[in-house]
């Protein structure tokens, strides 16, 4: 059967060279980076390497790259780090409706400590207003995080104006961006004081991720013990995914998000044209390269999803009956969908390994599959 | 996360469909999740006398366990008598799945609130 993979955002399969790139330290390069000897220093090398990769890529300095297991660890180190070390000044912190839970559920702990947390509402498109920004600061207000792009709709935030604003008050500001990573320009000296990333969304090793840290910022680690990671994370590197997320970066090819962009441009225009009561959310125009999320009306999402994959073709939906709580996604129902057009909703997302022949495969697939759920839909 | 029973019922699924002027129409729907199920039933009668659902048939905007879930209430109902089928419960049409995730039981009660419905809709006309 043929596989037509559209599920970039959740993971991407990992480059072959970031494999091989990895290999070596499994084996001979095994050594723990902290020890003096040629072993250590040759896994310390491999870690210093892809430090300055990742560092160059967004223009910070290597030793604002602390490494973490992934976004999330990122995500709380930011904002656990950040809140708890400036506490002092205020308890205040600002974030949006559709940030990932692992912000989200962050916040929601510091809450729970004390802290006091504005969720900024987004537009019909996603997108975070950055006068809602200014109007939501207040005296106590420590800290604003606002993700760089979404997972679910893709748009892509006005990240530069948002930093400025938190500048403007002398706020620490971060931003999420595990999605936008490579895949659109960014850069720390926009005036961010804290970015998350993660390799596996960029054809890295999962277990992995990073949190950029501004010079001369003070937080205070989630994790201590030895002197690792500029002393923000304890615990031995793990080397071999910390390479092959150097390598993921270094060989990511911005030319292949053209092609990208031109099949999601493709599905999108096949999908409207072959599907009637079919509806495109998110932007139209602020959007990743690589996301499309429709509505199928009448249709569930998770019984399409699964017809989907019976037929290869993998992607994944907002519908509540696939979430484990029941509800259809947040970042949906903020952007003013209804739940029941939530609830027959369906995420796309390509990555490089994608061809026009897989597009055209889901476009012979998708309109039969719709059509059979839809005569046993009571709409 | 779900029996193979359970997927080949959701892709193969049994009496879908509308009846026209069905003897009975239940509608249930999930507060929960927000999803919705209609049941139709036609009524005859047995060698003995006794009323049984002679044709039944389900609609519904759920999930694929909604769907299995459906195909095997209106399998277990049909050719019942009414008295039999009022006695189909939840745990019934899971055990013939061979068990749903816990997170989708409630789908399975959908179908079986759907099934009484339309049997007390059923009554309801008749007793007018
Ligand atoms: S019908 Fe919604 S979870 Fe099954």
């Amino acid at each position: 059967m043929k596989k037509v993979y559209l599920d970039n955002a959740a993971t991407t399969p990992q480059d072959p060279e970031v494999v091989e790139a990895m290999l070596p330290y499994f084996k001979e390069h095994f050594g723990n980076p902290s020890s003096i000897h040629a072993f250590g220093q040759k896994a310390k090398e491999g870690i210093d390497k892809a430090r300055k990769i990742i560092a160059k890529k967004i223009k910070a300095n290597p030793d604002e790259i602390i490494f973490t297991s992934g976004g999330t660890e990122a995500n709380n180190l930011a904002l656990k780090g950040i809140a708890h070390t400036q506490k002092a000044k205020g308890n205040h912190i600002i974030t949006s409706q559709i940030e990932h839970h692992s912000v989200l559920n962050t916040a929601r702990q510091l809450e729970k400590e004390g802290f006091k947390v504005t969720y900024l509402k987004v537009d019909k498109e996603g997108l975070v207003d950055p006068k809602e920004l200014e109007k939501a600061i207040t005296k106590e207000t420590i800290l604003v995080s606002v993700m760089a792009a979404n997972n679910e709709i893709g748009t892509i935030e006005p990240t530069r104006e948002l930093a400025k604003v938190a500048r403007s008050h002398k706020i620490y500001f971060h931003t999420d961006a595990v999605q936008a990573f490579c895949k659109i320009p960014f850069d720390v000296g926009w005036g961010i004081d804290l970015a998350s990333f993660s390799a596996h969304k960029i054809h890295g090793p999962k277990g992995i991720g990073a949190l950029y840290i501004k010079r001369g910022t003070k937080i205070q680690p989630r994790q201590v013990g030895g002197h690792q990671e500029f002393e923000k994370r304890a615990g031995t590197e793990n080397v071999p995914a910390i390479v092959g997320f150097g390598k993921a970066v270094e060989i990511y090819n911005v030319d292949e998000l053209r092609k990208i962009a031109e099949l999601r441009d493709k599905l999108i225009e096949g999908v409207i044209n072959k599907i009637p009561k079919v509806k495109l959310n998110g932007p139209k125009e602020k959007r990743l390269p690589n996301i499309a999320n429709f509505s199928f009306l009448g249709v569930e999402g998770e019984a399409l999803l699964m017809e989907l994959d019976s037929k290869g073709i993998a992607c994944s939906t907002g519908s509540a009956c696939a979430a484990p709580t029941l509800e259809p996604s947040h970042v949906l129902q903020a952007i003013g969908i209804t739940a029941i057009v939530a609830h027959s909703s369906l995420r796309m997302s390509l990555g490089k390994e994608n061809s026009e022949e897989d597009i055209d495969y889901v476009l012979e697939i998708l309109p039969q599959a719709v059509k059979n759920l839809r005569k046993i839909s009571p709409f | 996360m779900y029996t193979k029973k359970v997927i080949q019922l959701f892709k193969h699924p049994h009496n879908v469909g509308k009846i026209k002027n069905p003897d009975g129409l239940g509608k249930a729907g999930n507060p929960v999740c927000g999803d919705i199920m209609w049941i139709y039933i036609k009524i005859g009668k047995n060698k003995k006398g006794e009323e049984t659902i002679k044709d039944i048939r389900f609609s519904t905007f759920g999930c694929a366990a909604a769907i299995a879930t459906s195909s095997m209430v209106t399998d277990l109902a049909k050719g019942k008598t009414i008295s039999e089928a009022k006695k189909i419960t939840r745990k019934d049409v899971a055990d013939e799945l061979g068990g749903l995730p816990p997170v989708k039981f409630h789908c399975s009660n959908l179908a079986v609130d759907a099934l009484h419905k339309a049997i007390q809709n059923y009554e309801k006309k008749k007793h007018k």
